[in-house]
């Protein structure tokens, strides 16, 4: 019987991971020229409403993995596919993980498609979210893309989960 | 369980680090049943490419960095003991000089044209992990006056399950910076912070050659408690 061992502790991402986590075609999950190819873009933003410029995003969903690291603007884009429901009671979603400095631990969080409000509705997660704050784990229709916003702190703070 | 997990992590809001101020969530976070939500399937980080070269960060360039050459190594578990096979395993540093290569650093300290300071490497059927490196050096930092970061390796690593990601650093024992980081400081049982300060390995070590530092990590496994946060 192997003993049970105390988990490493988390320290905050910091300024300087450009030099080592980002790889070539990063945000892309899938190639943006795949027939079901869905745009996500999104903003990270503090507690004062100010751009994170030096945050990081990952987003997975089954066999599906992107991350990208937010521009000066805070803005961070993702090219993935609308996962299939789960054989659970999940409505289809994406996980999202957010890193940054100042971050001392990532913060988890999900991503709900605005297409699927009757799935959305029975989803047992959001059910889980106090009702005025679901709509900051649902993206929007913004020409073309999905617009999903990150943010940290303040009002309309996106609902993040406990890890 | 819960109460000493939680001393054993950092707080999202510590304000002696001044940036988790207009970071840290203020609201609570919504703790979720972990079959639901941490043992969803980890990412399909085969889409990031490892090769061999990657993990001998003073291989890199034409020639060799300036610095102490180390090897950094140890073991991957998971807290219910067992090892994390071939997992990916990031690492970001700054060279000898305490000078990252990141354009934002503006540290006035020289670069260093043989060092880059980033690698990756897979776990081996052990869980096991080995980088070639130069002992980084600390840096000043804009947190309070004369503040200096302790020498430090970032890691970045994914384990099999949403829950086991953990990004984190690796101290070096010994030095006098590390009871003066409000990083480090963030973690409020002793014990957690000593599990982030390697130890200095002589039978690691190549003799003439490299010194050498074992770091074992220790992902979250299916049976860990989801982290509670302290009020």
């Amino acid at each position: 019987m192997n003993a049970r061992r105390i988990p490493t502790p988390s320290q905050t991402v910091g300024p300087f991971f450009g030099i080592g986590l980002p790889f070539e075609g990063d945000s892309e999950a899938v190639s943006r020229s795949t027939a079901e190819a869905i745009r996500v873009e999104g903003q990270m933003l503090d507690g004062s409403g100010e751009p994170v410029p030096d945050g990081l995003v990952e987003v997975w969903s089954g066999q599906q993995f992107a991350r990208c690291r937010t521009d000066p603007e805070g803005a961070f884009h993702f090219t993935v596919t609308k996962p299939s429901p789960d054989a659970g009671d999940d409505a289809p979603h994406l996980n999202i993980n957010v890193f940054a400095r100042g971050l001392l631990r990532h913060l988890a969080t999900r991503m709900y498609f605005p297409d699927e409000s009757e799935a959305n509705v029975q989803d047992r997660v959001l059910s889980q979210v106090d009702p005025t704050r679901r709509e900051t784990l649902v993206a929007r229709f913004d020409d073309g893309a999905l617009r999903f916003d990150i943010r940290l702190q303040g009002e309309s703070e996106t609902v993040f989960f406990q890890l | 369980m819960r109460s000493f997990d939680s001393e054993l992590e950092p707080p999202y809001l510590h304000p002696d680090y001044r940036s988790t101020v207009l970071r840290a969530p203020l609201r609570p976070l919504v703790n979720l049943p972990s079959e639901w939500f941490h043992h969803a399937p980890g990412p399909a980080f085969g889409r990031i490419a490892t090769r061999r070269e990657d993990a001998d960060l003073t291989r890199q360039h034409k020639g060799e960095p300036l610095g102490e050459r180390i090897i950094v190594t140890g073991q991957v578990l998971d807290s219910d003991g067992a090892p994390v096979r071939e997992t990916l395993v990031e690492i970001w540093q700054a060279n000898a000089s305490g000078r990252y290569v990141d354009p934002s650093d503006d540290h006035p300290a020289p670069l260093d044209p043989n060092f880059t300071g980033a690698g990756r490497c897979l776990t081996d059927a052990q869980g096991r992990y080995r980088f070639v490196t130069i002992k980084p050096g600390a840096y000043p930092w804009n947190n309070h006056p004369n503040a200096w970061r302790p020498a430090h390796i970032h890691f970045s690593l994914f384990g099999p399950e949403l829950g086991s990601r953990l990004v984190t650093q690796m101290y070096f024992p010994g030095d006098p910076l590390i009871p003066l980081d409000p990083i480090l400081d963030s973690i409020p049982d002793q014990r957690g912070r000593d599990l982030l300060v390697a130890a200095f390995d002589p039978a690691a070590t190549e003799p003439a050659w490299a010194l050498a530092y074992r770091w074992d990590i220790v992902l979250r496994g299916r049976n860990a408690m989801p982290r509670e946060e302290a009020p």
